[in-house]
This record gives structure tokens, C-alpha cells and sequence, in this order.
């Protein structure tokens, strides 16, 4: 069985991604299992994905602690330990990352003994439909990876799944998967199907007898004020919302949208974002009737969090 | 026959739209508003010709699913966990009124403290309602599921609304391939629901749930609704049988894998049970003899199919995704009831695993088999054992420093 993990932020594509993946090996005749995991937030939260194909039935469920191949569509979430990208990651799991930084720095920073390939982001960036190409170009790199996914179907899959976006997305997408798909060409078939322990010997799990606690201990509580503060969900955002304040007319509807309350207004009335909270959904720039709100990328600006 | 890869909301949405559900009563709840969406976007396309309406709270989502019901319209609706309980009262009501709809239920483990995933505690808080419930394990099941509990509920020797339930996340956003039953073929199956005499018409009123005092005459509603519930374990056998007929799909109130000639048996419902499958073909493998019993009705609960699938076994490890607070899994309890009059019962041990979703892993699955072993060989069961390692006890009490567990302690005395 081939088991492959995606991780993204939320609005990067990565359901979609997965999806055309798993439509790929289904159309290569493949039993197949993709979902997508995500929490209560969207947008920009670190989130993953997985697909599971094999020429058998499925049994196996639920997250993949496991992997034989691990995409990453940001790299960002790679130095965020919540974000889980490395779990279960070994010598013989092949890592895909969508970098501009070499395989190498990535190979030291995180001391990895496996392979490790990279796929440039720029490409995508230039792209007319923007960053979600990343995501479908990972997916034409990890079918090459796998050996086991051929152009037509990997085409036929983007067209399934991508139709309804409209002919200039599938066009670009095609053209981002299929670059890719060649870039890999030198890897191919290097994620193979991993053979499975005998269940003669596991490792038992270390079950524990859970202590009673009282309430002032196990009550799900948060014992403070304010702790959402010290979250820095500005490290969510790929897209930076920045108020041009000379077309701003101080309607502070902005304000008011803003989800996570981090637009304040100063004593004039103008709007401030709090770009350590700004989780980069771009509401803000959707309601602004003035349009005096813009949205640069975040890779690479000044005062980028991390 | 058309096989696709579809979500379990997806699936569900397949089946409603198969079963031609005139009526659809919705409220959105993460993680079931895809079905509504798939079932709104089919009707906006002008791809199904059923009716649906926004209702302002589940509450009123399940009167009006029951009022329609009782015209003879067939309809569908779907909810999940806190969105159950809310319109609680009204699962019993529409229940007594005899109203056949079918509920899909995508399970999510009810707060506090809040959370997305699913355990099985929301569904089972309707277990005693009169609502007959089938349990599903994959997203194939889920779509079958709906067509039969249509079947079930309308059947004359039944008259109640149905449950399907499926685990969310685990089959509601997953994707699996599915086989799309022929609309023909589902139409033979599952013709217009009548209800003859008991349809309620404005041109000529009839009164529904009506007030009865004094308890003699309630016993008689209520025990009839029971018996009512206790045919359906026959109708379903012949309604799967015909099922199976037609769509070569066999779905038994009880499911047994590789049961034949096991020793231990897992015992367990929903999507974690295909995780059980895997364990078990591996463990076979080695040559030990395990298998997996999973109940897909629980109301009724087929007690006769389970004694004879248990009758020669030494052991069986009872899986409980719920757990009754100051009691234990409520799986367990149902088992133990059961088997109560059985001679030679085989040990039961008790395990709680899955709660608001978290993994079961193959080792887990593995070890159960062991302790359930050691269970046979002293002839007795240890005391329940809650799926919980030391790991996840540690990174709980790094959580708590972060929410100042320790700081606070004492501030009462102030
Ligand atoms: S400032 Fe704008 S982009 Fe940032 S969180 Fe608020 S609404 Fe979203
Ligand atoms: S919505 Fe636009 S115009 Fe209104 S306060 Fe915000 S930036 Fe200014």
C-alpha cells in the first residue's frame, strides 16, 4: 500500500491536491482512501491530508503515522512543531518539499537521513490562479514518485476534479503537474509500497491506569486571561492584507469584519492591522468599499513571523 | 454500474437522492453540512426533484422531518452531535407518532470540552428512543444503509423512523470507492411509501400524539412502539436478502469476519471496525484465531444472531467508542445482557478506545487480542482499560502547564 501525506496551510489547495492524487490512482485501477484533516479553523491553519492506494481493500483508517512519501506545500510549517510534518518520517520515507532553498539546508536544518526533493515555488507564484498551482504540481511530482501514475491519468484527474474551476485553471494546472511530473523523471518509483511488520513481534503500547485528579486539575479549563495572545496566528498567512490609508474613508468596516478582532482603529479612525494576530484571510479586503485594501504575498516581506 | 470515489457525506447524499426523498428539512452542523450542500446543489441543478427547506434549529429540523413523514411524503434529514441533542425531545416525539423518515447522524463526540471528532456517545443518547439505528463502516454502507432504512422503517410491520450513522472525519470526509446502485433497480427495491390509513391530511384531520393520563393506556403505546422495533431485526433479514439479490451486497444485522473457527473475537461498531478487519487478517497471518463481530443494527439489538456467532468462542474484546459516565462502555453492557443466559459464555473484556476520535492503533488492536488471551487462560477479565498511554499523559500535562493548571491551584481559598 502506498500511503502519502500532504501538509499545507488552509486556502493553499491541499484538499483539491489530494483528491486529484487519489483520483489518479483510482483511475489507474488502485483501491484508494484520500481525506482531508483539518480543525475548527481554516484559512491559513496548518492542515493535512492523506491518500492510501493499494491493489487490495482498504481497511486501515484515519491519519497516517506511517509514510512512505511526504508533501509539503509550505515550508514554513517544516519549523512548526504543531504542524507535525516529521511524524514518522524515516530513512526510507522520501520528503517533497515546495522550497526555494535547497534540499540540502533542509537535509541539515532538520537532520533528515532520507531523500529529500524540492520543487521551486516561483513557477506557481508567477502563474495567472497563484498559489494553489503548488499543490497540483506537487501532485504531478509525487505520481512520478510512485511510478505507478501515467501522464493520461494523472491528466484525466486534473480534468475530473479541476473542471468546474473553469479552462484557464485546468490548463495551468496540467501545465504545473506535467513540469513537474518531468522535473521528477530521475526519481521515479523511488516511493515504494512499504512491507508491513509481522504482528508476531510489536511493540506493546504503554497503557496507563489514568490517575484520579480533582476538577482544580482536570476540569478543561484555561486558567488565565488572555492567552490567545501569546498564539501567533500571524504565522498562518500566505497572503498579507496592507491598507493603502490614502483611500482608506474611515468606514471601519474592516474593523468590524475582521475575524479575529486585530484591526483596531486609531484616534483619528484610521485602521491598524496587528500583523503578529492577522491570519491573512483577506475578509478585510473583501468588505473595504473603497478597495483600499491590497494583498501581497507573505514569503519573503520585511517583518515576516516566524 | 458506476463506481466512484465519494465522501460518506457524499454517499449519504447518493442515497437520499436514490430513495427519491421528496422532502428535505435541513440545519447545517460540522461535520454533516456537506450533505445538504450535495443535496441543495442537486436540487439547484434541477438534477433531483425534491424540496428543500431551512429550518432555524434541529429542534424544529426533526418536527417538521416527523410532521411530513406523517403525510406520507418521504423525507430526509440529516444532523450531528450537539445538533442531535438539541432536538432530543423531538427524537423521542416523532418516534411515538410512528413517523418513518430516515436521520442520518454523522457522529461527533458531544462537549465538554468541545471537539470535531467523532465517538459514538451523540448516537447513542437516541438509543432508547424508538428510532431504529444502523451503524456503518464504510461509505459504500452508508449509501446501501440509507436505501434499507427507508425499507425498514416504512415497512407495516415497523412504522419508525431509522438512524444511519456514520463516524465523522473518518468516513465523512474520506473518500473510498463506491458503487452507485442503478436508479431502476433501487426503484424495484424501495417503491413509493404508502402509509394507507395512518396519513394525516388537512381535508381530513386526524389527531397524532395524543395526550393519554393515568400510565395504562401510555403502556400501550409505548410497548407497541417497542414491539414495532423488535420486527424490524425480521424485516431487515429479508429486506438485505433481496438487497443482496438485486445489488450483490450482503449486509447481515450482524457483520462476522474470519468468526469460523476464532477463539477471541473483537466486538465493536462504525468506521474503527474496518481498523479491527486489518488487525485481524494480519494477526491471522501468524496463525492466531481472531475475527471481528460488528453489530449494524443496535436498535433493535439482534441478540440472537450474536449468541449464535459467539456460541464456541473463549474470549471476546468489547471496543466501546462511547462511554457512559460512572458506568463504562455502553457496548459492553449491551453484550453482557445478552450473553447473561448463555451457558459456557466465552470472558468478555471490556476496552475504551476511540474517544473523540483518537487513533486506535494496529499495536493497540493487537494487544487487546493478548490481554484478552491471558483473560481465557486465568478465566478472569481484568477490570476495564481505557485506550490511554503514558505519552499522551505526558503531553496532557505539558497542555496544562500551558493553560496554568498549577498556578491557579488554591485560588478558591482566597
Ligand atoms: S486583518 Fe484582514 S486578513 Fe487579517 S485576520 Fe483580519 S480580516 Fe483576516
Ligand atoms: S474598510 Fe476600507 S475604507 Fe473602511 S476603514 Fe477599512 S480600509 Fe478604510
Amino acid at each position: 500500500m502506498y500511503r502519502i501525506r500532504f501538509h499545507a496551510r488552509g486556502g493553499q489547495g491541499i484538499k483539491t491536491a489530494s483528491r486529484i492524487l487519489g483520483t489518479a490512482f483510482f483511475l489507474e485501477g488502485y483501491e484508494v482512501q484520500d481525506s482531508p484533516r483539518y480543525g475548527a479553523e481554516r484559512r491559513g491553519a496548518p492542515i493535512f491530508a492523506y491518500v492510501r492506494a493499494s491493489k487490495k481493500i482498504i481497511n486501515e483508517r484515519g491519519i497516517i503515522n506511517k509514510p512512505d512519501l511526504v508533501i509539503v506545500t509550505d515550508d514554513s510549517l517544516l519549523l512548526l512543531p504543531i504542524a507535525g510534518v516529521l511524524l514518522g518520517v524515516t530513512e526510507r520515507t522520501v520528503l517533497l518539499i515546495a522550497t526555494d532553498e535547497t534540499t540540502e539546508v533542509w537535509k541539515k536544518r532538520l537532520n533528515l537521513q532520507g531523500l529529500v526533493l524540492s520543487i521551486s515555488t516561483q513557477a506557481a507564484v508567477e502563474s495567472h490562479a497563484g498559489l494553489p498551482l503548488l499543490g497540483v504540481a506537487c501532485v504531478g511530482a509525487a505520481a512520478q514518485l510512485a511510478g505507478a501514475i501515467s501522464k493520461s491519468a494523472l491528466e484525466e484527474a486534473i480534468h475530473e476534479q479541476l473542471q468546474p474551476l473553469g479552462k484557464v485553471i485546468v490548463e495551468e494546472s496540467l501545465a504545473a503537474a506535467m513540469a513537474a511530473y518531468d522535473q521528477m523523471e530521475p526519481y521515479a518509483r523511488c516511493t515504494t509500497e512499504r512491507e508491513d511488520p509481522s504482528a508476531d513481534s510489536y511493540e506493546s503500547p504503554h497503557w496507563i491506569d489514568l490517575p484520579f485528579e480533582d476538577a482544580r486539575t482536570s476540569a478543561p479549563y484555561i486558567h488565565a486571561a488572555a492567552t490567545t495572545f501569546n498564539v501567533k496566528t500571524g504565522v498562518w498567512r500566505t497572503m498579507r492584507p496592507v491598507i493603502d490609508l490614502k483611500q482608506c474613508n474611515r468606514c471601519a468596516l474592516c474593523h468590524i469584519y475582521c475575524p479575529d478582532g486585530v484591526i483596531s482603529l486609531d484616534a483619528k479612525g484610521y485602521p491598524q492591522i496587528d500583523y503578529q494576530h492577522c491570519k491573512g484571510c483577506l475578509i478585510c479586503l473583501l468588505q473595504c468599499p473603497t478597495h483600499a485594501i491590497d494583498a501581497i504575498p507573505e514569503h519573503g516581506q520585511e517583518g515576516e513571523i516566524s | 454500474m458506476t463506481r466512484k470515489l465519494i465522501t460518506g457525506n457524499g454517499a449519504a447524499a447518493w442515497g437520499a437522492r436514490l430513495a427519491r426523498a421528496e422532502y428535505i428539512p435541513a440545519f447545517p452542523i460540522t461535520p454533516q453540512t456537506e450533505i445538504i450542500e450535495t443535496l441543495a446543489q442537486w436540487i439547484d441543478e434541477g438534477q433531483i426533484d425534491s424540496r428543500m427547506t431551512t429550518l432555524e434549529s434541529e429542534h424544529s429540523m426533526i418536527t417538521t422531518a416527523g410532521a411530513a413523514a406523517t403525510t406520507g411524503v418521504r423525507t430526509f434529514a440529516a444532523t450531528s452531535s450537539q445538533g442531535l441533542l438539541y432536538g432530543m425531545e423531538m427524537i423521542y416525539t416523532v418516534a411515538g407518532w410512528r413517523a418513518p423518515f430516515v436521520l442520518v447522524n454523522v457522529s461527533r463526540a458531544l462537549s465538554a470540552p468541545v471537539t470535531l471528532e467523532p465517538d459514538h456517545n451523540d448516537v447513542l443518547a437516541a438509543r432508547d428512543s424508538g428510532f431504529l439505528q444502523i451503524h456503518c463502516a464504510t461509505c459504500q454502507e452508508v449509501l446501501d444503509s440509507v436505501l434499507l432504512a427507508y425499507r425498514l422503517g416504512e415497512d407495516e410491520k415497523v412504522r419508525l423512523p431509522v438512524i444511519v450513522n456514520l463516524d465523522g472525519f473518518y468516513l465523512s470526509f474520506t473518500r473510498e470507492p463506491v458503487e452507485i446502485p442503478d436508479d431502476k433497480k433501487v426503484d424495484q427495491f424501495l417503491p413509493p411509501y404508502d402509509p394507507g390509513e395512518t396519513r394525516f391530511r388537512a381535508g381530513d384531520p386526524i389527531s397524532q400524539g395524543v395526550i393519554v393520563l393515568g400510565g395504562s393506556q401510555y403502556s400501550y403505546f409505548r410497548y407497541e412502539t417497542h414491539l414495532a422495533s423488535l420486527n424490524a431485526l425480521e424485516v431487515f433479514e429479508e429486506a438485505s436478502k433481496e438487497f443482496e439479490e438485486l445489488f450483490g451486497r450482503s449486509y447481515r444485522a450482524v457483520e462476522e469476519y474470519r468468526t469460523e473457527d476464532a477463539e477471541v473475537i473483537f466486538f465493536m461498531m462504525g468506521s474503527f471496525a474496518t481498523k479491527a478487519k486489518d488487525a485481524v487478517d494480519r494477526l491471522r497471518s501468524v496463525g492466531r484465531k481472531v475475527g471481528l463481530l460488528r453489530p449494524r443494527l443496535i436498535r433493535p439489538f439482534p441478540i440472537e444472531a450474536i449468541i449464535s456467532a459467539v456460541a464456541g468462542k473463549k474470549g471476546i474484546a468489547v471496543i466501546d467508542q462511547n462511554l457512559s459516565l460512572g458506568k463504562g462502555g455502553i457496548l459492553y453492557t449491551e453484550l453482557a445482557s445478552a450473553l447473561y443466559s448463555m451457558t459456557d459464555k466465552p470472558v468478555l473484556v471490556s476496552f475504551i478506545g476511540g474517544l473523540g476520535g483518537r487513533d486506535i492503533t494496529r499495536e493497540e488492536f493487537y494487544e487487546m487480542v493478548a490481554v484478552t488471551m491471558k483473560a481465557i487462560e486465568t478465566g478472569k477479565a481484568p477490570p476495564p482499560r481505557l485506550l490511554y498511554s503514558k505519552e499522551e499523559l505526558m503531553q496532557m500535562k505539558g497542555l496544562q502547564s500551558i493553560a496554568r493548571v498549577e498556578q491557579r491551584k488554591g485560588r478558591g481559598k482566597r
